[in-house]
């Protein structure tokens, strides 16, 4: 018998396009990575503990959808159903062609259109043990099992809300069709399937028989004429399908695997758009997760969000606007399923547009420092909030530390907002004026009272010192008993700062803090899902009335049960919240030092 | 000739009429806000490279306004874009934006 039919050309011309098109692309993000990611590359897949861990990875994310299912378990089941459904289909589908060809090395096509060559009503000789038509019941199941997810996507395009998204992605036309091609793929199939089951009266499980045989019943066309056609049909939308794939979201489902790998192989984002950033641009599936928690929709805005900018790097068009309308705040970053890295892109993005200015810094100049144990770098937003300053320089004396406060007078910016601003260059000179200043006082911890520059100095600075945020300066104070606390019972919600909660990771020390002196109350939106207070200095787009608006946002979720004071451990962040906020805002240092009890108090802190 | 310790000075006066305003249109059309400004000087007083050297972010916007380009190529240079002045601003002018479009109206119109 010869297993070839005409129709499966459309099906196989597309495939082989993919393969070649998915292997271009990996040949070339492999090939342009760096020398020594190269060498990472090769050496982690010797290791099988890391290949294990990738693959392990690609079965829980790429098949399963665990981070999916925790975002919504409606909106998990959906990508689960057609990722897994679908790779189960393929699998169980090969293994049960090659029973009935009885060879290794089938046509690719063979197991896709099985049911159009085979027309078997017996049962294959190892089923008898176990179920009969075990593989027709599992093929009709895995298809139903598709057919579910199928079901919720097209519900999940009108009731969105119902899958935990307000919002979803507004798609682009090769999106569209790439969309309307899958969602085709499955139903051809079970009608195609379904047509041939009945009107060969054999071969169908439990879903296409009884439905094969019914709609043979009910048509007055010649059904094995219909089921040709919906043959056809089925291999011309897979092979739309596997052609539009590549320009569309859809390449997502190839590329993910590799990034994957390198991840696993401890390759890391780069500061220049390398071939890994292509690789994770590619990996966007587009799914609109990010959409969502963006605070900018508070203020209105709806075409800046991760998602529509990365669709815009992929197309090599970004508008410049866009990729400043971000306040960079990494939520996105935190919620993405993918795991992309939403906020490095962006730099890499502001980096290419600032490529061309210049600074001149040369007014810079290096003063005597004193020698101390602890430096104290206040950072400039703390100059624009000196109760925060007064209350660590307090607390500081009064645990009796030997401190030099490094910009006490003259302050020199740590370089973070230029790199936010993508001026990478400039940010550089300040980072090194900065660094000789912290090696002339041989200190060994410096501390810092804003987390943007506790940021910079961890990432940036490369210093032979510890570096603390004053929260955990603070706590380990306290935990050694070098200052007396009196709690007081205040009801105080803690807004997590952006820089130190999602971007060092410092979610503890402050409310470990905040509970030794105060009744810390619940807030909406905690830790790695704070709001931005929305003075980030990552956003230049937009008027300070959005501003408000975000600010606003962030309160309301921070006011939900009603405290009476907001804490943070930011200055930027106070600084924003106290012109709106209806209840007092202060700093962690400003919470502690007043609660240090009264008769402690040396004395020497007044002078402040 | 003998040096009486004076001389006749060079003419400073700016002509409206005549001066380049590209750069200050270039900056108004991209960050709107600038228009805000009432010239309260709150900017300047904050800003962290004013401690330093002279450096002025109100007579930065004056040189904007009057196309005086050669000597706000020369002075926007020193802009640590650290933020505070846009903090520190009662009129909600977006300076740092301000300021980065100056950084681009000079690359792009020179």
């Amino acid at each position: 018998m010869i297993n070839f039919n005409l129709f499966v050309l459309p099906f196989t011309i597309g495939l082989l396009y993919l393969f070649i098109v998915i292997g271009k692309s990996w040949y070339h993000w492999i090939a342009a990575l760096p020398a020594i990611d190269k060498l990472k590359l090769t050496n982690g897949l010797k290791h099988p503990g890391q290949v294990l861990g990738a693959l392990k990875e690609i079965f829980l994310e790429s098949l399963v959808h665990r981070k999916m299912w925790k975002q919504n378990p409606l909106l998990g089941y959906m990508h689960m159903s057609f990722a897994l459904g679908w790779f189960l289909l393929i699998v169980l589908g090969n293994i049960e062609s090659r029973f009935y060809s009885g060879t290794h090395l089938n046509a690719p096509y063979y197991p896709i259109f099985l049911k159009f060559f085979i027309h078997d009503r017996l049962v294959l000789f190892f089923e008898v043990y176990s179920v009969p038509g075990l593989f027709r019941f599992i093929m009709d199941f895995l298809l139903l099992f598709i057919l579910s997810g199928l079901v919720l996507a097209v519900i999940k395009r009108k009731r969105s809300k119902w899958f935990g998204m307000k919002r979803t992605t507004t798609h682009q036309f090769i999106d569209r069709v790439a969309l309307t091609a899958l969602w085709m793929i499955f139903p051809m199939r079970l009608l195609a399937e379904s047509f041939t089951a009945g009107y060969y009266g054999a071969g169908g499980g439990f879903m296409t028989q009884p439905l094969g045989d019914f709609l043979t019943f009910i048509t007055p066309l010649p059904s094995d004429f219909i089921a040709y056609t919906m043959w056809w049909g089925y291999s011309l939308v897979l092979g739309l399908f596997f052609i539009t794939l590549p320009y569309s979201r859809y390449m997502h489902i190839p590329t993910e695997l590799l990034l994957i790998f390198f991840r696993h192989c401890g390759i890391q984002p780069k500061k220049w758009y390398s071939s890994y950033s292509e690789t994770e641009v590619e990996s966007c599936s587009r799914c609109g997760v990010c959409i969502d928690v963006c605070p900018l929709l508070s203020a209105g805005i709806y075409d800046s969000q991760a998602v529509y900018f990365i669709r815009g790097v992929r197309d090599r068009y970004v508008p410049e606007e866009i990729t400043r309308k971000c306040l960079v705040c990494g939520r996105c970053q935190d919620v993405c399923p993918v795991g992309i890295s939403t906020d490095s892109l962006r730099l890499i993005k502001r980096r290419e547009l600032n490529s061309g200015q210049i600074a001149d810094y040369g007014f810079l100049s290096n003063g005597h420092v004193r020698q101390a144990e602890v430096v104290y770098f206040s950072g400039c937003m703390s100059h624009l909030t000196p109760t925060i300053i007064r209350a660590m320089r307090g607390i500081m004396t009064q645990a009796n530390i030997n401190f030099v406060h490094l910009d006490e007078l003259q302050s020199v910016c740590c370089g973070r907002p230029l790199m936010i601003a993508g001026k990478d260059k400039q940010a550089h000179e300040l980072i090194e004026f900065n660094k000789t200043l912290i090696k002339q006082t041989h200190a060994n911890l410096l501390i810092t009272s804003c987390p943007i520059c506790y940021r910079v100095f961890r990432e940036e600075y490369n210093l032979p010192i510890r570096i603390q945020h004053h929260s955990q300066f603070i706590l380990n104070l306290v935990k050694t008993g070098k200052i007396p606390l009196q709690a007081n019972f205040r009801k105080v919600a803690y807004h997590d700062p952006c820089d130190l909660g999602r971007g060092t990771k410092t979610y503890e020390a402050p409310r470990e803090l905040l509970q030794k002196i105060s009744d810390l109350v619940q807030v909406r939106d905690e830790a790695n899902k704070a709001h931005c207070c929305g003075g980030s200095l990552g956003l230049f787009e937009a008027s300070s009335q959005q501003k408000d608006l975000i600010t606003r946002a962030a309160l309301e979720a921070l006011m939900e049960n009603q405290p009476e004071t907001i804490a943070t451990a930011c200055p930027l962040c106070k600084k924003t919240f106290s012109t709106h906020s209806p209840v007092m805002v202060m700093d962690i240092a400003e919470l502690v030092f007043a609660a240090i009890p009264k008769n402690k108090l040396t004395g020497n802190e007044i002078n402040f | 000739m003998k040096d009486f310790g004076f001389t006749i000075q060079h003419n400073n006066s700016i002509d409206y009429d005549i001066n380049d305003k590209r750069m200050m249109h270039y900056v108004a059309f991209h960050e709107p806000s600038i228009n805000w400004c009432i010239g309260c000087g709150s900017c300047t007083a904050t800003c962290s490279t004013g401690h330093f050297t002279f450096f002025n972010i109100r007579q930065v916007h004056t040189l904007l306004r009057r196309g005086e380009t050669g000597r706000l190529k020369q002075e926007i240079k020193k802009c640590m874009f650290c933020g505070k002045c846009q903090l520190a601003c009662p009129r909600g002018v977006n300076l740092r934006n301000v300021l980065l479009t100056i950084n681009r109206a000079i690359e792009q119109i020179g």
